[in-house]
């Protein structure tokens, strides 16, 4: 099942890539080339292989629920070239409503 | 045509802990924007997420309460999407097959005092997200991430749903909100957005194998309005259907001023998450040892607590609901209500009387200067007959605002119940003064006995206890 140039133009949209139909014509037989590893990944049986999500067999750490100090405010917000000094908050194209 | 209801219960709960999620920063709510805040719940680059463990166990016990299996080994995962609210542009959740929690219950009671059982499919652990501040003519949405990363708990039903009704819909989400609070792993707040209960209603013709299409409906911040939202919005599907349309699934919001729901987000909007598992967090697994000494702190539930307060003390289903709401509010009832001799006047007392002083006090009852020893011996005192139930309604006023004892009140004060002796001379003297209203009484006219009742309680200054005088004074003019 091949992915049509439309495919890649939605998948490029969800990760907000702004792409041209010249990219777009460039990344489809990309990504159908990609795909065409997974496929042959496919074809093995992994009937007994547990799923596996990291490589690696380390155990989880937890940490104790203890506070630690934030950022200052004035720090935080220097990060952004749009703030509300009034509310001391990120401005950000109007959302609707949770 | 008929129409069965069917909801889906989705509810999100922030875990009670002192620090967020993946991070040291303060879990809290209010305060100025952006003040906890790192470079962890930041999203910034290069920070890595660690598990706080005690937002993993606030989820294990509630799993464990909700009667679900416990994962071993559980596995986290990134759900993808753009939004201001989210700045690592995924949320860290749990997808799939292995989430903390799963294959569990909740019991319900119907109105009809029958158990439901409730399935939950799912009990998971995932982060919050920042808060949109929107303010009107500013032409631009505030990110707040303050609540960014705070340990969020959510709980879904089973598919088919059990909940067959805005009512239903309303059981399940206080019985769910008890059961966290008592657990202490949320505080619960609706109103402040802590707890979200999210019904997701579908109706479909009587009998049809084949579920409707559904609605999601958002910011329900009481239980009142998860009732009368679902009941809403089934009705507006009914009529939608029953015209010809369809329903357009959707998220919708509930308006609580005009008791409607609105359309806030449709479906085509909605986003593929492209979930994935997190690569910064390995999956945790459990042993049974640390399982079972998470289950043994798990306490008496409140369905269980009212049920057994019904059972062992005679209460009324209505009393025993109220006192099981909190444990605070039942361990008060049951050590005043242990050696008395009727609980249900314990329990009437605290529903009436005490309930009134401490609501204008704005304290729990469990926490007023009245201790449950000393309602215990107000109670003694009326079931002995040392004081009326009258005398008693004024003294626990003084015990409130005093905080002594009712026996300490009536010594200090003189009140002393006139004893039936007492009582006889007083009907007699109040009978040889009324002459004219005893000859009305004798011809018939037996109304006119309340105004000697009247007279003989003057008499003795309200101490006297009612039946003793009805039947003193009617054993005197039986003898005229």
């Amino acid at each position: 099942m091949a992915l049509t140039p439309d495919d890649v133009r939605k998948v490029g949209s969800l990760a907000r890539l702004a792409l041209s139909d010249n990219e777009i014509a460039r990344l489809t037989p990309q990504l159908n080339d990609l795909l065409a590893q997974f496929a042959r990944l496919q074809e093995l049986n992994t009937d007994d292989v547990p799923p596996t999500s990291h490589a690696v067999p380390v155990k989880a750490l937890l940490r104790e629920d203890v506070t630690a100090p934030s950022l200052p405010r004035e720090e935080v917000l220097r990060l952004s070239p749009h703030v509300d000094e009034y509310i001391g908050g990120f401005i950000v194209p109007q959302v609707i409503g949770e | 045509m008929e129409y069965e209801v069917s909801v889906g219960m989705e509810c999100h709960a922030e875990l009670l802990t002192n620090s967020k999620m993946f991070c040291g920063c303060e879990n809290a709510f209010g305060g100025d924007a952006n003040t906890r805040t790192c470079p962890v719940c930041l999203g910034l680059p290069g920070s890595l997420p660690v598990f706080n463990k005690a937002a993993v166990e606030h989820v294990i016990r509630t799993a464990l309460a909700l009667n679900c299996e416990i994962s071993m080994h559980t596995i986290f995962h990134r759900k993808n999407y753009f939004y201001p609210d989210l700045p690592k542009g995924y949320q860290i959740s749990q997808y799939g097959q292995t989430p903390i929690g799963i294959n569990g219950y909740l019991e319900i009671e119907t109105p009809e005092g029958a158990i439901k059982k409730i399935h939950i499919t799912r009990v998971h652990l995932e982060e919050d997200t920042g808060k949109s501040i929107h303010i009107d003519g500013l032409g631009y949405s505030v990110m707040d991430y303050n609540r960014s990363g705070v340990p969020l708990m959510e709980i879904v039903t089973e598919f088919p749903p059990d909940v067959q009704s805005g009512e239903e819909a309303a059981q399940y989400a206080e019985n769910l909100r008890s059961v966290l609070l008592y657990l202490g792993v949320s505080d619960g707040r609706m109103e402040q957005g802590s707890l979200r209960v999210e019904p997701n209603p579908s109706v479909r013709p009587e009998g049809s194998e084949k579920y409707g299409v559904k609605t999601e409906l958002k910011n329900l911040n009481s239980f009142r309005a998860v009732r009368l939202g679902v009941e809403y919005e089934a009705a507006r599907h009914v009529e939608v259907l029953e015209s010809g349309g369809v329903i357009v699934q959707g998220t919708y919001g509930w308006n609580d001023e005009k008791g409607e729901t609105f359309l806030q987000r449709p479906k085509e909007f909605e986003q593929e998450y492209r979930y994935f598992p997190e690569p910064d967090l390995i999956p945790i697994d459990f042993d049974e040892d640390y399982i079972e000494r998470l289950r043994v702190t798990i306490p008496e539930l409140p369905l269980a607590k009212k049920r057994r307060l019904m059972e062992q003390y005679g209460l009324p289903s209505s009393d025993a609901a109220l006192l099981a709401q909190d444990q605070a509010s039942a361990a008060y009832f049951e050590k005043a209500a242990k050696s008395a001799g009727d609980p249900r006047a314990v329990a009437n007392w605290m529903s009436g009387d005490l309930t009134r002083l401490a609501n204008a006090a704005n304290t729990p009852v469990y926490a007023t200067p009245i201790t449950a020893e000393n309602l215990r011996e107000l109670v003694t005192l009326i079931e002995k007959g040392t004081i009326t139930g009258k005398i008693a309604k004024s003294l626990i006023e003084d015990m409130f605002t005093t905080g002594k004892t009712a026996s300490a009140l009536v010594a200090e004060k003189g009140l002393k119940v006139t004893g039936a002796d007492e009582a006889l001379s007083i009907v007699q003297k109040v009978i040889a003064a009324n002459p004219d209203v005893v000859a009305k009484i004798k011809a018939g006219n037996e109304k006119s006995a309340g105004f000697l009742v009247g007279q003989i309680m003057k008499e003795a200054k309200g101490q006297a206890r009612p039946d003793d005088v009805n039947r003193l004074l009617k054993e005197e003019l039986d003898k005229l």
